[in-house]
């Protein structure tokens, strides 16, 4: 849980420019760490390569929060 | 050479534009996915003409209609090139008719490889070319998809389209640094308009400013320009290749 938190939030950080602080699991991508669509998309692409696997369109549409990815990573590993 | 190192898919590429474009993007330095839907011998002459250039290139069968099958020839693409810096979204039919006489299945077959087509191509290089943070998308329209044309309404339709789909990718991609343009061709000799009765011929030609039909390399000029860091600033535009038929 831990490490995948980790490897999470340096993704976050690096591609959303926002302080680790900022990323808790309740923060949502779009209204509290400014992602648009487009970075949503972005950040389920580099969570694919990351944990080497894939998330359907439809799967991706529901990670909205930190913690919404977490989980997700989580369940499917 | 203006696209050295570059790596690029053309759809529908055996043939007409399509293989003109291929050769283009080709002799500026460019590697070549050639997509062909059924023309393999064609396709395969096509890769023989680029590699005979010292370029890289391999011939793919797809339907573009197909999402499967579109998302299975990028994935090749990218594994053969390592990246992929150019899409050309060219591949299509015609099956022309009075709007009267036309059946459903003409309708629906047009639309979905000339108009679906783009969207599936398109969608699935993004991935690749967002990762990149570059790269070329260039639509091949018609400049009836501007003007409209009797007897073509799906092709008008589609190619219409296209120019819609064309300004909204660009504005979705644009901040990745991903442009996407379209080329609206006028009458082109080809094998597609070889087909058109000589009566049409004759009633086209009077309507071209610059008085001849055009080559499939005209259109190749335009689609390398676009390809390359010439057009850089441009994005979400429709370019008419036509002789002067449309303004």
């Amino acid at each position: 849980m831990a490490e995948v938190l980790e490897r999470v939030t340096k993704i976050i950080v690096d591609r959303l420019g926002v302080e680790e602080s900022e990323v808790k699991l309740e923060a949502s991508f779009k209204d509290d760490l400014g992602a648009d669509s487009l970075d949503v998309v972005e950040l389920v692409m580099e969570l694919e390569d990351e944990f080497d696997m894939e998330i359907s369109d439809d799967d991706a549409e529901k990670i909205a929060t930190v913690g919404d990815a977490v989980n997700y990573i989580k369940a499917s590993q | 050479m203006k696209l050295e190192g570059k790596a690029a898919l053309v759809t529908g590429a055996s043939r007409g534009i399509g293989r003109e474009i291929a050769l283009g993007l080709a002799k500026q330095g460019a590697d070549i996915a050639v997509n062909y839907s059924g023309s393999e011998a064609r396709a395969n002459e096509v890769v023989d003409e680029i590699k005979a250039l010292g370029r890289n290139a391999f011939a793919i069968q797809c339907d573009v209609s197909s999402s499967d099958s579109v998302a299975n020839m990028v994935k090749e693409t990218v594994e053969k090139f390592g990246k992929l810096d150019i899409l050309v979204n060219n591949a299509g039919i015609t099956k022309d008719n009075l709007l009267m006489r036309m059946k459903e299945d003409e309708w629906d077959d047009v639309i979905n490889i000339n108009l679906k087509g783009v969207f599936l191509c398109t969608k699935a290089v993004t991935r690749q070319m967002m990762k990149q943070r570059s790269g070329r998308i260039i639509n091949i329209s018609s400049i009836v998809g501007v003007s409209g044309n009797p007897g073509q309404a799906n092709y008008v339709a589609a190619k219409s389209g296209v120019i819609g789909l064309t300004k909204t990718s660009a504005k979705e991609l644009a901040s990745r640094g991903i442009t996407v343009n379209a080329i609206a061709p006028g009458f082109i000799t080809t094998d597609m308009t070889d087909k058109l009765n000589e009566e049409v011929r004759e009633q086209m030609l009077k309507q071209i400013p610059l008085a001849r039909f055009g080559d499939p390399a005209d259109i190749a000029n335009v689609a390398v320009f676009l390809a390359s860091d010439d057009s850089r600033y441009m994005t979400g535009q429709t370019l008419h290749v036509d002789g002067g038929m449309v303004m």
